[in-house]
């Protein structure tokens, strides 16, 4: 299964690269549109601030295929940054425009935790992947397939590819990136870092949320073959390559 | 409660060789860095650190080719650090697969680096790397070190961890000098005021030699800790420490 991982200056791509490898990819690297053409699953990396990461994209062209890639259905993860951007907004240092593939903003992480004490701002550390509180489950396939006419991606999370999430052990929707959670025990931890936070505008496409400062945290996000995490499943151990893995197989590798 | 606490093990490089000093002293070869990294990670270590000890008198860092080989087998976060002097510097340990620089002894000569760092990659990619030594005249007062604690700074510790927190700095990696390589217990005075000092994450280093070492520096405070003899001299195995650290209420990564 060649993976392609694109290349636009702001990522870790040395670690994303070789945690695919281990997991069985070839890894084709792409920072032009012509490299990123007829790709059969990409990968969206990312590390840094949300305005750049956008910049960076439009400035070598990849937004747009980016886009259109995920509506015909390919097999899209965005990690960190790359899972941000795959929704409509940020406010990351001014109000930026996302990929739109997910509905939902991007906002700064609350600098006290939910008892009112202090906390800090990175969130870096490993945190526990657990069943998103609202939604999901199997509520929210409707839902989820009500949303497919967003950002044009009709088709993109229809009912019989619902259906393959079902293997997710209490995770998130009913959608098939869903499925790429399969070998993830609740409870399970994975490595973060980053200042914002998605706040997905659909409950369905919620797939995995964390804890940070006694608040959840959305850390897995999806909808149909687009995937989104906020935390590095290139540096999660076991269980973010358990994750990679899983991409893999809904990209049909 | 204690803090939840990560547990890195820390890899001093000398060329190609994993070294291990006492005191940063008389450093002896242990084997190859990525025999331990590998078996660290299959251990279920939260994080890997890696320091070219030499580099810094040498001016140049020798780690790439080290962490390179290391992002094909190790899958979580990896520190690196040892004579990183600038922003590009830092890109080219981040390029061969490194997540954070930890940066002492330019930062000591020139602060303002800590920005520079912070600013191009993000706080969380820039740790300060302090290398404490105990005044001799007031037991509550330390000394930064430069150069493996080869350099006086005339900078306090408390002071400057404050002020590398104020310009930029992620994440302090606190090393006792005085402890380190000894495996006799980790200067939890030292961590309690750099504790009460700053925000930010602080990794206790230097002198762990226990389970018990490492559960009174969660109780510190400490939000890592760092360990080197203890792991490598196979004193102590990762499981084993974890464990026992969950038994003494030190919440760990599974």
């Amino acid at each position: 299964m060649t993976v392609t991982v694109i290349d636009y200056g702001l990522s870790n791509l040395l670690s994303v690269q070789r945690a695919l490898e281990h997991v069985g990819a070839s890894v084709q690297i792409a920072d032009t549109p012509e490299a990123l053409a007829g790709a059969g699953a990409l990968v969206l990396p990312g590390v840094g601030a949300f305005g750049d990461g956008m910049a960076a994209l439009a400035a070598r062209g990849l937004a747009g295929p980016l886009r259109d890639a995920a509506a015909d259905g390919v097999p899209l993860l965005g990690i960190c940054l790359g899972m941000q951007m795959l929704f409509e907004e940020s406010d990351e240092f001014g109000r930026h425009p996302g990929l739109a593939l997910l509905p939902g903003r991007v906002e700064k992480l609350p600098d006290t935790a939910a008892d009112g004490q202090p906390l800090r701002v990175p969130h870096v550390g490993w945190g526990p992947l657990l069943p998103p509180a609202g939604g999901g489950g199997v509520g929210g396939a409707a839902e989820a397939a009500g949303a497919a006419e967003f950002a044009g991606l009709a088709g993109a999370a229809g009912p019989a590819e619902a259906a393959g999430g079902a293997g997710a052990a209490g995770f998130g929707a009913a959608t098939e990136a869903a499925g790429t959670l399969a070998g993830v025990l609740p409870g399970q931890e994975c490595y973060f870092v980053h200042s914002y936070e998605a706040k997905p505008a659909l409950d369905a496409t919620r797939l995995a949320d964390t804890l940070y400062g006694g608040r959840r945290v959305a850390a897995a996000v999806g909808r149909g073959r687009i995937l989104g995490c906020q935390f590095h499943p290139e540096k999660s151990g076991p269980v973010g390559l358990a994750i990679l893995a899983g991409f893999l197989r809904m990209a049909g590798g | 409660m204690a803090n939840k606490i990560r547990l890195l093990a820390r890899l001093d490089v000398k060329g190609e060789s994993l070294v291990k000093g006492i005191q940063l002293e008389g450093l002896r070869k242990l084997g190859k860095p990525g025999d331990f990294a590998r078996e660290y990670y299959a251990a279920g270590i939260d994080e890997l650190l890696y320091i070219d000890i030499v580099a810094s008198l040498y001016g140049r860092s020798n780690l790439s080719g080290i962490l390179r080989q290391a992002s094909e087998e190790v899958f979580i976060p990896v520190t690196a650090g040892g004579g990183l002097r600038s922003v590009e510097d830092v890109r080219t340990v981040l390029s061969a697969g490194a997540d954070k620089a930890a940066i002492n002894t330019a930062a000591l000569h020139r602060p303002a680096l800590i920005g520079e760092v912070a600013e191009a990659f993000g706080s969380q990619c820039m740790v300060l790397s302090i290398q404490a030594k105990r005044s001799r005249t007031d037991p509550a007062r330390w000394e930064a070190y430069g150069e493996n604690g080869r350099e006086h700074s005339g900078r306090e510790v408390v002071e400057w961890a404050r002020q590398g927190e104020a310009l930029g700095a992620g994440e302090i990696l606190l090393t006792s000098v005085d402890c380190e390589g000894l495996q006799r217990g980790m200067d939890l005075a030292l961590l309690r005021a750099v504790r009460a000092a700053v925000r930010i994450p602080v990794i206790l280093g230097g002198g762990a030699g226990s389970a018990q070492d490492l559960i009174g520096a969660a109780r510190a405070g400490a939000d890592a800790v760092a360990a080197a003899s203890m792991l490598h001299y196979k004193k102590a195995a990762v499981p084993q420490l974890k464990a026992q650290l969950r038994a003494a209420g030190v919440e760990v990564r599974a």
